[in-house]
């Protein structure tokens, strides 16, 4: 299946949170109750009512300050284990959508008991605690099907989101992984064969969020 | 901005200072990203690590208020390593102009200062001039009393040493940051600034960017494609606002606001009117009289021009300390006010030393806030240790529509004037302001008509109707009436004219009252083709595609001129000096590219058409505060001494001798600073009733270094208690590395960083405005409040305080 992908070059991303808002925005979610927690990341993680994150990570190596960005979503992985694992509890409570490889989970979902880092090497999903059902990000499939762009690539005004066809997104991450590394040598893109959304950083993966690469997240 | 958004990509070094555009004008960043993508070094000098240093190539943090010892280092390397672009600087800058013998600067001081200390006598400022009143130039550069030499002696003083002691950056940063943007001064390398509150919220506010433009001015950066002195400007709509004149010394187009003793219009055009003799100076505000008349008739349209002149008030004085903002405030809290409209603003968390502005409020008989929402001014009543029985102030809230839900023009930073059109329906009916203000005219002319009253002209002879439609505010017939038209058939130059037709260009404008136009900048916009600004023609010729310069979408002040001072970028032959990124060159017989400066043929006037002389300032004799920028600490300072020389503040900055200020005060050791963040507007009078945007910055923080958090016992995510001589507020403290403290001449100095978007309005537990701890101090040419610096104490809070 070719499908569709994200790309998401974070070297561009200033943490605006456009696609924060424009992802509750498009699916009427409703605002968490936040407290500030000593960070500008609010919520400090995801929550079943919040399927995109923009991640703040600061880093000082060697006295030289970096501030990351990554504006966190469902990875809509090629073979996704969440699937696999949910489906297992609950025949098709998770489905695969053929045309664009797009992760949707279902209410069917409410009576699995699992841990989020137990089925999503990515530690994604959130699990409503009235209803038990899970969520997360649904590459905004309603749009999609429609031939529109997901609502967090739209409002993207630095042009860190893309989304395209899988090989497209593909050729584009690579040739501007490229680029960047004319200068920046430890630049990456985490996990371009597993995922539908390409994350492209600079340094470790772990120093935007410790679930950036499953590689990195020692699962 | 005197280039435009799109422009900023051309760039070959992107200098942000006094600005945070990533998080505060995005979309600019989008050109900024693109200009580092082909290759700009992008340069961060800011007192915090934001979301625009994360992308920048480099990031050095200065200590508030220090921004013209940094700016005047730079002028002295540039200077003392032969950077600046010579062919420019004396052909384009007044840098060869000889200033008149009696200037002196001493330890500080300007020479011309009066005995109160409160006033130059600018006579000692001014250049020596040949018999014809131009000039005296000396453009081997040489004479001890030109521009040049002056420039050079007054910035030997700033050395690396010295700027690094005022401005907390190492001398490595220093060379670092004036080797790489020194290096636009050539021909084929443009450098660019972009600036925004971070340097007009300053007691030395203009002069800071006056240094700015001086650098700009020395490197050959003005006029050429990805250079410039670009203020970010993201309000919808500042630009528009002082194009219209929102401020207290200026008409619309920026006319002067007739001053007492003017009492004839001739009078007041006379003295508004510059004079050159010098053939190569186009001096285009010698067409001020014809300006003047035509927004005169524009207002007053049954009456001449100098009929329409006496129907103006006249203030006593330009002197910020008059009229601006802070002495407005102090006026209405001593109860000299007896009613206020309170018009798109919540000045009860906007208004620096915020208890002091809402006690004011407190003074009045009746006051009306229009605004979009309720907020702490609608609501100042009930607020903290507010008493509403004991509140005299009869209050009304006007709920108003919002920007998106009605039409007119919006004129954005790089002075495109674009249409925009109505989207949703206003919630409940609610009309415009434009709406409001024609109802309020109309009751008032009304009751003066009815019931008469002392100089009732002035409301009951205004021309309203020129912007109004079967009794509505009409923004389409507004636009026309910005432009003008002709108000009796007219010929100009053989050509024959009609009355009502639209004036084609500003260059047909007169002072006879055959024309009108409500602010003549705009002449051009809405001619008898249609309204230019509802234009989205993306057409544009090779030339103006390679600087990505769409000249037919939309329209641009003035005459559609997208980047100011464009002759500059050509040679006295009008051969571009950067031929890769040609603004403007000259055909043979006619100029391609953008609308030049003047269509004349090369090197028969002078660049910046809007001097008198036709050259960029290095020298700028006009200002309140001194023809150079001198780097003086902020009104209240950490320091005890200026690094070097002995005046320690600047001796005209704008402050009530009765309030207090901290320098060097034990009891208020921290520097503190104000700012936004991306998820609020300005007070949050807007946003702060959005969940979405809440969600994201729910409460009033505080982002402080690890050592001061430390040192104050708080940990990351705690409150603290802020205080200064004005008042109290409590914040969440964000404890981070990018945060620096400042080492000055051996001591430490700590900073806390303020967003100012709170009010206790909403959210629950959301804080109030950092407001509250900012200080009645301003530029003595503006008012500007210097909100960027200002002493604090910081402690950990305790429960059941504030």
């Amino acid at each position: 299946m070719q499908g569709k992908t994200f790309f998401i070059d974070m070297t561009k991303c200033t943490a605006c949170r456009g696609c924060q808002v424009s992802c509750k925005q498009w699916k009427n979610l409703p605002a968490v109750k936040t407290k500030n927690w000593g960070s500008h990341q609010n919520p400090p993680s995801l929550t079943p009512v919040t399927f995109k994150l923009v991640r703040f990570n600061e880093v000082n190596k060697d006295g030289k300050i970096r501030w990351n960005f990554m504006p966190e979503q469902c990875r809509h992985c090629v073979e996704p284990s969440c699937k696999l694992i949910m489906n297992m509890y609950v025949p098709n409570s998770v489905e695969h959508d053929a045309k664009t490889g797009a992760v949707l989970y279902t209410d069917k979902t409410a009576t699995i008991d699992l841990e989020p880092w137990e089925m999503c090497p990515y530690n994604v999903p959130r699990r409503d605690e009235k209803t038990g059902v899970w969520s997360k990000c649904n590459m905004c499939i309603d749009r999609v099907q429609n031939g529109m762009k997901p609502a967090c690539v739209t409002s993207c005004a630095m042009g860190v989101m893309q989304f395209g066809d899988r090989e497209e997104m593909l050729a584009i991450a690579y040739e501007r992984l490229a680029e960047v590394r004319k200068k920046h040598k430890d630049a990456f893109i985490a996990d371009p064969d597993d995922v539908r959304v390409l994350f492209l950083g600079i340094g470790d993966p772990a120093d935007y969020y410790e679930y950036l690469s499953a590689d990195t997240a020692g699962l | 901005m005197t280039n435009h958004w799109i422009d900023i990509k051309n760039s070959d070094c992107v200098l942000i200072m006094g600005s945070n555009p990533a998080e505060n004008h995005p979309i600019s960043f989008k050109w900024v990203l693109k200009a580092q993508e082909k290759g700009a070094t992008v340069i961060h000098i800011d007192p915090r690590f934001t979301r625009t240093s994360a992308k920048a190539d480099f990031h050095a943090a200065l200590r508030p208020g220090s921004d013209i010892a940094i700016l005047g280092g730079l002028m002295k390397y540039i200077i003392e390593n032969k950077k600046y672009f010579n062919d420019y600087v004396i052909n384009y800058t007044n840098a060869s102009y000889l200033v008149s013998k009696d200037f002196k600067f001493n330890d500080g001081l300007f020479s011309g200062l009066n005995e109160e200390k409160d006033n130059y006598d600018k006579s000692s400022w001014q250049f020596q001039t040949t018999s014809d009143g131009v000039p005296k130039q000396d453009t081997s550069l040489t004479n001890p009393n030109c521009v040049f030499q002056i420039l050079k002696k007054h910035y030997s003083r700033y050395t690396l040493k010295n700027v690094s002691s005022a401005s907390g950056l190492s001398t490595q940063e220093l060379t670092k940051l004036y080797s790489i943007y020194s290096a636009t001064g050539t021909a084929k390398k443009a450098g660019t600034i972009m600036y925004a509150m971070g340097w007009t919220q300053h007691s030395v506010g203009v002069q800071n960017i006056r240094a700015m433009a001086m650098v700009q001015l020395l490197l050959g950066n003005m006029g050429v494609a990805g250079g410039g002195v670009n203020a970010l400007r993201g309000e919808c709509n500042v630009q528009g606002s002082t194009d219209q004149a929102l401020l207290f010394h200026i008409l619309p187009g920026y006319l002067k606001t007739p001053l007492a003793g003017q009492d004839t219009l001739e009078q007041h055009n006379k003295v508004n009117t510059p004079v050159s003799n010098d053939p190569k100076s186009a001096n285009w505000w010698k067409n001020y009289p014809k300006y003047s008349a035509s927004l005169l008739k524009a207002m007053y349209s049954n009456l001449t021009p100098e009929e329409g002149y006496q129907m103006l008030p006249r203030i006593d004085s330009y002197k910020a300390s008059e009229y601006s903002w802070l002495p407005l405030w102090d006026r209405m809290y001593d109860g000299k006010f007896e009613g206020a409209l309170i018009w798109g603003m919540n000045p009860a968390c906007s208004g620096a030393d915020t208890h002091k502005v809402r006690k004011a409020l407190t003074e009045l008989d009746w006051m009306v806030n229009v605004n979009i929402f309720q907020c702490e001014t609608s609501d100042f009543w009930k607020g903290p240790g507010m008493d509403p029985s004991k509140i005299k102030t009869e209050t009304f809230f006007i709920p108003c529509a919002s920007a998106i839900e009605k039409e007119g023009t919006i004129a954005n930073s790089g002075r495109w004037i674009q249409w925009r059109y109505a989207g949703p329906e206003p919630l409940n009916g609610l009309l415009t302001d434009g709406h409001y203000f024609h109802e309020l005219w109309e009751e008032v002319a009304k009751l003066y008509e009815e019931e008469g009253g002392v100089h009732a002209k002035p409301i009951t002879e205004l021309s309203f109707d020129n912007m109004v439609t079967d009794g509505h505010f009409d923004p389409r017939k507004t636009a026309r009436l910005l432009n003008g038209w002709f108000m009796k058939d007219t010929v100009i130059n053989g050509k024959q004219y009609y009355k009502g037709h639209q004036v084609p260009s500003f260059a047909l404008l007169q002072d006879d009252g055959s024309t009108c136009s409500g602010n003549w900048l705009y002449c051009n916009m809405y001619t008898d083709s249609g309204n230019q600004s509802m234009s989205r023609d993306l057409t544009q010729t090779p030339e103006q595609a390679n600087i990505g310069l769409y000249p037919k979408w939309t329209w641009c002040w003035p005459v559609n001129r997208r980047i100011l001072y464009n002759r500059a970028s050509v040679n006295l032959d009008g051969v571009p000096y950067n031929p890769k990124k040609a603004v403007i060159s000259w055909t043979g017989d006619s100029w391609a590219g953008d609308v030049p400066d003047g269509g004349s043929a090369p090197g028969t006037i002078n660049p910046f058409i809007m001097r008198t002389h036709g050259v960029g300032q290095l020298y700028g004799p006009g200002l309140a505060d001194g023809p150079l920028p001198e780097y003086y600490e902020p009104l209240e300072t950490p320091l005890k001494k200026h690094p070097f020389s002995n005046q320690l503040s600047s001796p005209l900055a704008f402050h009530f001798q009765d309030e207090e200020k901290a320098v060097a005060d034990p009891r208020f050791p921290y520097i503190g600073t104000t700012y936004r963040v991306t998820e609020h507007w300005q007070t949050g009078s807007m946003t702060r009733w959005e969940p979405w945007l809440v969600e994201l910055e729910p409460q009033m923080f505080a982002e402080i270094s690890p050592a001061l958090a430390e040192k104050i016992g708080v940990k990351n995510g705690e409150k603290v208690t802020l205080e200064s001589l004005r008042g109290k507020v409590w914040a969440v403290a964000m404890v981070t590395e990018r945060i620096k403290d400042f080492k000055i001449d051996g001591n430490e100095y700590h900073m806390i960083g303020l967003p100012w978007h709170y009010g206790w309005l909403t959210p629950d537990d959301g804080g109030d405005s950092a407001n509250i701890l900012t200080a009645g101090i301003g530029d003595p040419n503006t008012g500007i409040p210097e909100y960027k610096a200002f002493m604090l104490n910081a402690r950990k809070w305790q429960e059941g305080e504030i």
